[in-house]
This record gives C-alpha cells, structure tokens and sequence, in this order.
C-alpha cells in the first residue's frame, strides 16, 4: 500500500536506504545529519539489520566496507567534516570496488565552521578528496521526496557499478519537513554472487564493466587490498599495465555508462534566453526565481543537475548552444560552476550567483542577477 | 495561494511541534502542499525556538518563509525579533500573558496589522489542567482566525501526532483554542 509521511529529508533518507535493502549502518552522528543515524537506529533492528554507532567516522567507513564485503547493503551518514576523515577509505572502496553508500549532509565549511546552517562545500570534495584517479557517482535530492528517490538509486548505482555513491545532499533538504509518498513496490538491484570455481577469478571483470562481488565467509578465496591488485586480486606493484589497466577499468566503467547514470531536469527551456544551471536545494529558489522572471516577459529556463558526478557534459554542452548566457547559483563560492564553465568553453557566458553564510538564495537575488544580464543584452 | 506562517516562542512550549501539526494537516489530511523548517541553534527549554510553515495548493518552490502573512508570537522576545517581517494586513496572533503589548501598538497602527490576543498557555492551565498543551491551544487559535488548514484536517494531524492516551485533553486544548477567538 502507498505510505504517506510528512518527515524530515533525513528521515527520508533513511526510509529509502531500508526500501533499497540497506541493512547494515554504521556512523558517527555530525550536526546536520544526526537525524539519518538516528532513524536507521530505530528502523534497522526491525528489519534484521544492524545499527552500529562507532568511535568516529574513519571507523565508520571502515566499517561499512567491511560490512559490505560480508554481502550487506550498506551506509554511513555524516557532513563535511566527517566526509574529510573519510578520504583515505574512500578511496580504498574505489580501488577494492565495494559497494556502499555515504550521506553528505553538507554544512557551512571549511573545518567545523557552522553545523546547523546549509551549504554546497563539498562538490569538489567528493569529485577529487581521495587521493588518485577515479570517477565517483553522487545525486544531489532538492527535496524530501528526492531524497528518498536519490538514496534508493545510490544503493542501485552502486551495486550496479560496484563503488562507493556519495549522496550530496546540504542542511536545507536535510532539515526541512515535506510529504513524501512511500510507494508500495521500488525497484531496487540486488547483488548478484558469482558462481564458485576452482580458477575463480575475484576481479577478472570485463573492460568498462564490473563482475559480480563474492562475500567473506560463503567459500570463496578473495584477498582485497588497497594495492594495485591483478584478477586474483593480489598486490602486483610494479608492473606498469596492471596499474594501468585495473584504475582505466575502473574510471571507464563510470564515464562509459554516463548516459545511464547521469541524470537531469530540463524545464522551460524551449524558448528561454537564458538558462540556470543548479542542483541541489538552489533549484526550489530557481522555480521560484524563474516565475518572477517570466511574469516579467524575460524567458528564463532551468537545468537541474540531479548527478552532480559524473558531471552530466553533454547536456550541459547542448544548451551552451541555445543561449548565451547561464546562471550558476550555488551555496559556496564556485565550486560547479568550474564545471560548467569547462565544459561551455566558452561558447556561453557563465556567470556564478555564489553564496556562503549558511542561507538559501532568496528567489529575488537569482532574479536580480537575471534581469542584470537581461539588460545587458537588450 | 501561498501562506507563510511563522511560529515562535521559548524553547520547551512545543512550538516546532504545532509546525509540524500545521504542516502535517495540510499535506497529508487536505491534501495541499507544505513544507515546514525550523530553526536549528541552542534551543534548550527556555532559549528561543522557531517554525515556519508554508502552505499552498499550487507545488511550493522556495520552502523558506521571508515575510510571514501568519505570526504566532508565544513570547515577547520573539514578537519583538520577527514582528518587523509581518507583511502589512498581515494577521498576528499573540499570547497577552507573554508579551507587553504596549510595545506594539504603533506597529500594529502603522502596517495595519490584524492582532488576535489568544490566552494559550493560561487556557491551557486553567481549562485543560496542563500547560504544556499551549501550543494545542494556539494552533485551535491559528486554525480559528486563518484559512491555512481545515479544522478536520488539524484534528486529524493532532491525533497523528500526539502521545498515545493524550488524544482527548489535546482536541479539547484544540478546542478550547478555537473557542478563544
């Protein structure tokens, strides 16, 4: 039957992750994310699962991954300062390909700056924190409905593509109340064994791809390590082609399937003279912007970013051909918009709204800077 | 049509929790969008608290409330801080025993502000026998003076809410709040 809620985007979160299979969560709570460790708290042991809130959150990462390499579904939920102390671990899930999902709830940063005021800090953190080559999965939920949807596909993306998926949502999406609509049937991907053999081979995945994940403990001989590894997924250092070949694998298997990972929100675009660029709970202020904008006879469209990474290219490159100029709002001081402005490359005008201080865009300072720009080109 | 409500007052008089039943009984009983915030700081019993509800039959994009057409005030230092937001004609809902409302009177004059005096927290104590059901009491006044939600819809919300073997005393609180104005 079709559940209806009026709940936080935090405790969204955490009915996705039970719905998508999660059931195993370990965590250290962090101000503005307390309340998805506290909801999986109460909701895991009714499911079956475990709960574990550990010393701190380089433990917690490492934990999950643990727990996944036992056959669990898992997640860890923390802000920015926790995100931090996770890089080393994080890149060890990439290079061990272990299924997991992190919760960014982002916070004023850097350091510990202001935990109960929102923000869009770690966009770059995600793409670039661990050390190494790799490309990472996020989605970025604008709202409690989203961040129930995003969480679940998080568990798909990354069971499918075998990585950790960073869920980068921020204080404003995590700490407001909306309604959402559990549906009675989700699809989720469930993780698939691989048959046991007497020349198993753990990592003898095809190029671009990924081969099914075995679990400790159900007879197969695995060794995972951070090193530079070869199928059986023993260290092999040195040896230039294995490096090559194992992390080109694993960048490719990302980049090659963009076009079913990324994810965006095309809205009035078709006639607009101008379009903004946003992801994450910018875009309520842009709805809202774009309104006023058009009751004033200036067409204004909005892309929505719903994977921040992979960075959505191809979309973002085909509207830098229908107008000239694009409007990146983002609560920091220009992280995206880097983005955006590589991959235009010049073909349009890109010009950042960035805001720190903890505090939504209002709709009226998008709107300012639209009519600025539409005065320019009159 | 869009409605922001803001209600604010001391930490401890269940004003986060009158939001959440606002926006509860507007989304999930009359089926018209909500989004409700609040604000997040050191808000032990005592400090000051905030809530803020936006309701609206059409989809709600900005969730954040800038100039309330609704304000609640459970206490004179948060009718003092968020009073100069109400937007002109717009209705303000206080508790006299909680304010000085001497101080208003000018505001009130000059942005042409419909004040409402609801006696919560002494009708709480005094007919319903707990004070801690002033926040029950003040949204039977919100939902009396306003059209944001129906008063089904908020009865259902308080039912949903409320501790199991509290339902009766919290619709008479409800009740006794409609009664107030």
């Amino acid at each position: 039957m079709v559940e209806e809620q009026f709940v936080l985007g935090n405790e969204a979160c955490a009915l996705g992750a039970i719905a998508a299979g999660c059931r195993f969560f370990a965590g250290y709570p962090i101000t503005p994310s307390t309340e998805i460790a506290e909801k999986m708290s109460y909701l895991l042991p009714k499911y079956g699962g475990t709960f574990i809130q550990m010393e701190d959150e380089i433990a917690s990462i490492g934990t999950i991954i643990g727990a996944s390499w036992s056959g669990l579904k898992t997640m860890t939920a923390t802000s920015g300062p926790g995100i931090s102390l996770m890089q080393e671990n994080i890149g060890y899930g990439f290079i061990t390909e272990t299924p997991m999902v992190i919760v960014n709830v982002q916070r004023g940063s850097p350091s510990t700056a202001q935990p109960t005021m929102s923000a869009q800090a770690d966009m770059m953190q995600v793409r670039w924190g661990s050390h190494g080559d790799y490309e990472p999965i996020a989605l970025a939920p604008s709202s409690v409905q989203e961040f129930f949807d995003f969480t679940i596909e998080a568990f798909n993306l990354a069971e499918k593509y075998r990585l950790p998926v960073t869920i980068l949502a921020d204080e404003v999406v995590g700490h407001m109340r909306e309604k959402l609509i559990i549906p009675d049937k989700v699809n989720i991907v469930t993780r698939t064994r691989p048959e046991l053999t007497d020349d198993y081979l753990p990592f003898d995945a095809p190029e671009n791809g990924t081969t099914p994940m075995p679990a400790f403990g159900e007879g197969y001989n695995i060794h995972v390590t951070g090193l530079t590894h070869d199928k059986r997924g023993y260290p092999d250092t040195n040896n230039p082609e294995t490096h090559h070949n194992l992390i080109k694998r694993l960048c490719d298997k990302v980049l090659a399937n963009r076009a079913d990972i990324c994810s965006i929100k095309k809205e009035f675009c078709d006639d607009a003279d101008i379009i903004i660029v946003s992801c994450g709970s910018p875009y309520r202020s842009v709805g809202a912007a774009i309104k006023m904008a058009r009751e004033e006879g200036i067409k204004v469209g909005s892309l929505k970013i719903n994977t921040p990474w992979p960075f959505p290219e191809e979309e973002i490159k085909s509207i830098a051909n229908d107008v000239d100029n694009i409007i990146v709002p983002e609560m920091n001081l220009g992280q995206m918009v880097h983005e955006v402005e590589r991959v235009v490359a010049g073909k349009a005008n890109v010009h950042l709204i960035g805001k720190i201080g903890g505090v939504l865009h209002k709709p009226e300072e998008i709107l300012e800077k639209i009519k600025e720009i539409h005065e320019g080109e009159c | 049509m869009r409605k922001e409500v803001r209600i604010a007052g001391f930490g401890g008089q269940g004003v986060l929790m009158a939001g959440i039943i606002l926006g509860k009984a507007a989304s999930l009983f009359d089926n018209i969008n909500a989004v409700q915030t609040q604000s997040y700081g050191p808000e032990a019993r005592g400090g000051a608290s905030r809530t803020e509800v936006v309701v609206s039959d059409e989809e709600i994009d900005y969730p954040k409330v800038s100039h309330p057409d609704i304000l609640v005030a459970m206490s004179h230092e948060a009718l003092i801080k968020y009073m100069d937001d109400l937007k002109d004609e717009g209705i303000l809902i206080i508790d006299p025993d909680l304010v000085v409302e001497e101080e208003i009177v000018d505001f009130v004059k000059e942005h042409n502000i419909n004040l409402y005096r609801a006696p919560a927290t002494n009708t709480a104590t005094e007919k319903i026998g707990l004070r801690i059901v002033a926040n029950i009491v003040m949204i039977g006044a919100i939902v009396k003076v306003t059209d944001i939600v129906s008063v089904e819809a908020a009865k259902q919300a308080i039912l949903d809410s409320v501790p199991k073997g509290t339902e009766d005393k919290n619709i008479q609180a409800f009740e006794a709040g409609y009664a107030l104005l």
